[in-house]
């Protein structure tokens, strides 16, 4: 006999039983769901519950006003009792300073925090491509934090103006031409640097026009002969005009118009300056030659092929400190006789090539796990090469990666404290051992990490989360 | 359908000559000693057992695959290692292939910009025009702004083709454009096939819809072991089938 059956009256949705939502629900399937999950959770919480109890007095005991480590645990022993365990802040409230600049001159500060400050003028544009309120929050807090900083740091009245005039016209540019901003990207690493190190303005002028004669040359020789061996002229003609022309030209400029500022040696740059100096200079130029060097290991031509693979895993294969030492040490022999190659110029290098490395594989990962028929129908459109890679390949190639890409920064950044070994003030080792090394602040310990830690963490923190935020805008394969 | 036939005529325009073709990968000889020639506005429908080398022979007119001997030349232009001739070929031929390989990070209407844009160096403004134009041709002008993802499987193969005529191409290939389809959405591929058909376009297909075949073709093309076994018009193809290789395919495709 079938059955049948045809409903007649269709049912209204109705809420779910109170055990079926909301936090009993949530408490039940991921803290209770078996007794195995039950006691793992019991144990969790007596566990935190034991670190709370141990480490809580410490930090309820911090002491911020003091002169010395021996001062500090005298005020505990008063207040809170012989024996009494405390934190002694109070050395970060006196040194704070040194893990931030190192032996920069105070009062020349506001010149790496003005470097600081725009260095977000210029991120924006590229982390936050064509989001007109994205670019005009972080100028209008670039503008909020240099009016605060530099009155702090009490800057000379003229280049604060003029700071705060350029960033108010950036802003004023975002509304307009938000596409525009990217030049301030280009421009600002001469910036950066002639603020940061000082000098004659026509060394970082002289570094730009070298720049300039690579893309002119590129540009110039490309429609006759191609733009890879083009792009390999210019940075010939490039190279020959920083060696040998850039310094005498400008030199000659210099003397003839003298613009500049008090200049500062490499060995008074230490703790977060230098940090952030080599961690965001070397995740800038990593990113386009791993993309280069993940290419080149894809090529068809031999000897390209060769050469990218063997750098990749020579360089992969070598511990980062050996290559550190080579910055200090070796690449010295290897430079024409006379060229004093600076210290820190030299570890950006080396970092780079390194986290280059790295990246390579990383982006090649993001290669291979495209289909072939997106490589097909770039192809069968009649797109050539470069602009297959360009338009179709790396954008979603470099969206598979971004995990990875931001993971490899978050690495490099850290490894940046590394450079301690070759004599460099890292905020970790170098300038922690400075403070400690003070008779007044003998024998303090956790104190000074914590507070490295905690920056360190903010920055890379910060870096993890811009990265998933990305990944949310860029999806669109399945909204 | 008969009114339809009488439009579509075939110049005597050489398309596309290929001559003594012949292909290997590594040992295996995928194309034997092919030689075909197809007419300007000719509408061929190439069918066979997988692995017979049907698609391989249209990927070889837009160099998608190089063959090793033989010539072909497209609309005038032999394909050699010259890549400016590889780039002028593909920037007339349009491809539609099996798994419409959209670019999944481009909206519809970028898509069918991108190649115009890029490589005819046409303005951006021209551009979308020209794409729109093709989207309401392939009827779906409301999803320009939507991602591939979010398209079912018959617009976006209705995309991809409007991606390919957005460069004008002279030819178009169709490499078994219906085979991943869902069978509710292959009448709207086919019926757009069947409309550029009727517009005159010089079209190679390779496609097991013999519905299709019979509707549009001007000839039908039987491949096996990387071989021409059989070509006739598309009524004599199927009525009276010659090769017994070819009765034994028809036998199999058209038994149920």
């Amino acid at each position: 006999m079938t059955e049948v059956f045809v409903r007649m009256q269709m049912l209204q949705p109705e809420p779910p039983p109170a055990r079926e939502s909301g936090l009993p629900k949530w408490l039940r399937e991921n803290l209770f769901s078996g007794w195995l999950n039950s006691s793992l959770t019991v144990l969790g919480l007596l566990a935190v519950g034991w670190i709370l109890y141990a480490s809580l007095p410490w930090w309820l005991h911090s002491v911020w006003h003091a002169s010395s480590l021996g001062e500090c645990r005298k005020i505990i022993a008063e207040t809170w009792g012989e024996g009494a365990t405390g934190a002694c802040w109070a050395v970060v409230r006196e040194r704070w300073y040194q893990w931030i600049f190192g032996f920069y001159a105070p009062a020349l500060w506001w010149r790496p925090i003005l470097a600081f400050g725009l260095l977000f003028a210029a991120l924006g544009p590229v982390l936050f491509a064509g989001q007109k309120k994205a670019l005009s929050v972080i100028l209008g807090a670039v503008l909020a934090y240099l009016v605060v900083t530099l009155w702090l740091a009490s800057a000379p009245t003229v280049p604060v103006l003029l700071a705060l005039a350029l960033v108010a016209g950036l802003l004023v540019l975002a509304q307009v031409a938000p596409g525009k901003l990217i030049w301030v990207t280009l421009l600002y690493p001469f910036l950066c640097f002639w603020l940061l190190w000082g000098g004659s303005i026509w060394t970082p002028i002289g570094g730009l026009l070298g720049f300039i004669i690579l893309v002119a040359v590129t540009i110039g020789l490309s429609r006759v002969i191609g733009p890879a061996v083009s792009a390999g002229i210019g940075l010939v003609v490039a190279v020959l005009w920083w060696l040998y022309l850039s310094g005498p030209v400008m030199g000659g400029l210099q003397s003839v118009l003298p613009l500049g500022i008090a200049s500062v040696n490499s060995d008074q740059f230490g703790g977060f300056l230098l940090a952030i100096t080599i961690g965001v200079t070397a995740i800038g130029c990593s990113l386009p030659m791993g993309i280069l060097l993940a290419l080149g290991r894809q090529s068809d031509m031999l000897i390209v092929k060769t050469l990218c693979v063997g750098f990749i895993e020579f360089i992969r294969g070598v511990p980062l400190i050996t290559l550190l030492f080579t910055a200090s040490l070796l690449l010295q022999y290897f430079l024409p006789p006379g060229t004093n190659f600076d210290i820190i110029l030299r570890v950006i290098i080396l970092v780079t090539l390194f986290a280059a490395a790295y990246l390579a594989e990383v982006i090649r990962g993001g290669l291979a796990a495209l289909p072939r028929g997106q490589y097909e129908a770039a192809d069968a459109l009649g797109l050539d090469y470069w602009q297959a890679q360009r338009l179709i390949i790396l954008p979603q190639a470099l969206k598979i990666s971004i995990p990875a890409i931001v993971s490899t920064f978050i690495g490099l950044f850290k490894d940046t404290t590394l450079v301690a070994f070759v004599g460099l003030m890292d905020p970790l080792k170098g300038i922690t051992q400075i403070v400690r090394a003070d008779i007044n602040w003998k024998g303090i310990y956790w104190e000074p990490y914590i507070y490295v830690g905690a920056i360190f963490f903010l920055i890379c923190f910060s870096m993890a989360r811009y990265s998933m935020a990305l990944e949310r805008r860029l999806k669109t394969d399945h909204r | 359908m008969a009114e339809a036939h009488a439009m579509m005529q075939v110049s005597d325009e050489v398309a596309v000559q290929i001559s003594q073709m012949n292909k290997w990968y590594g040992q295996f000889h995928v194309l034997r000693d092919i030689n075909l020639t197809v007419m300007k506005g000719e509408r061929i429908v190439i069918c066979g057992p997988s692995g017979s080398g049907k698609s391989t022979l249209i990927r070889c007119i837009n160099r998608l695959e190089e063959h090793q001997s033989g010539r072909i030349v497209v609309d005038g232009t032999e394909l050699t290692n010259d890549l400016k001739n590889i780039d002028k070929v593909r920037s007339e031929v349009g491809m539609v292939f099996q798994h419409f390989n959209l670019f999944p990070h481009l909206t519809i209407l970028e898509n069918c910009t991108l190649a115009p844009i890029w490589v005819r160096k046409v303005p951006k403004r021209e551009a979308e025009e020209t794409a729109m134009h093709f989207l309401h041709k392939v009827k779906i002008p409301e999803q320009a702004n939507k991602y591939p993802g979010q398209l079912s499987g018959g617009q976006q193969q209705r995309v991809a083709i409007a991606r390919s005529l957005c460069m004008r191409p002279r030819i178009m290939l169709f490499d078994e454009p219906t085979s991943a389809l869902d069978p509710e959405m292959i009448k709207e591929v086919l019926d757009t096939m069947i409309q550029l058909a009727e517009e005159g376009m010089t079209m190679l297909c390779v496609t097991h819809e013999m519905g299709f075949a019979q509707a549009v073709a001007n000839r039908v093309i039987f491949m096996d072991q990387g071989q021409i076994v059989e070509q006739n018009a598309p009524k004599e193809f199927f009525s009276n089938p010659q090769s017994d290789r070819t009765k034994l395919f028809l036998s199999q495709i058209l038994g149920h």
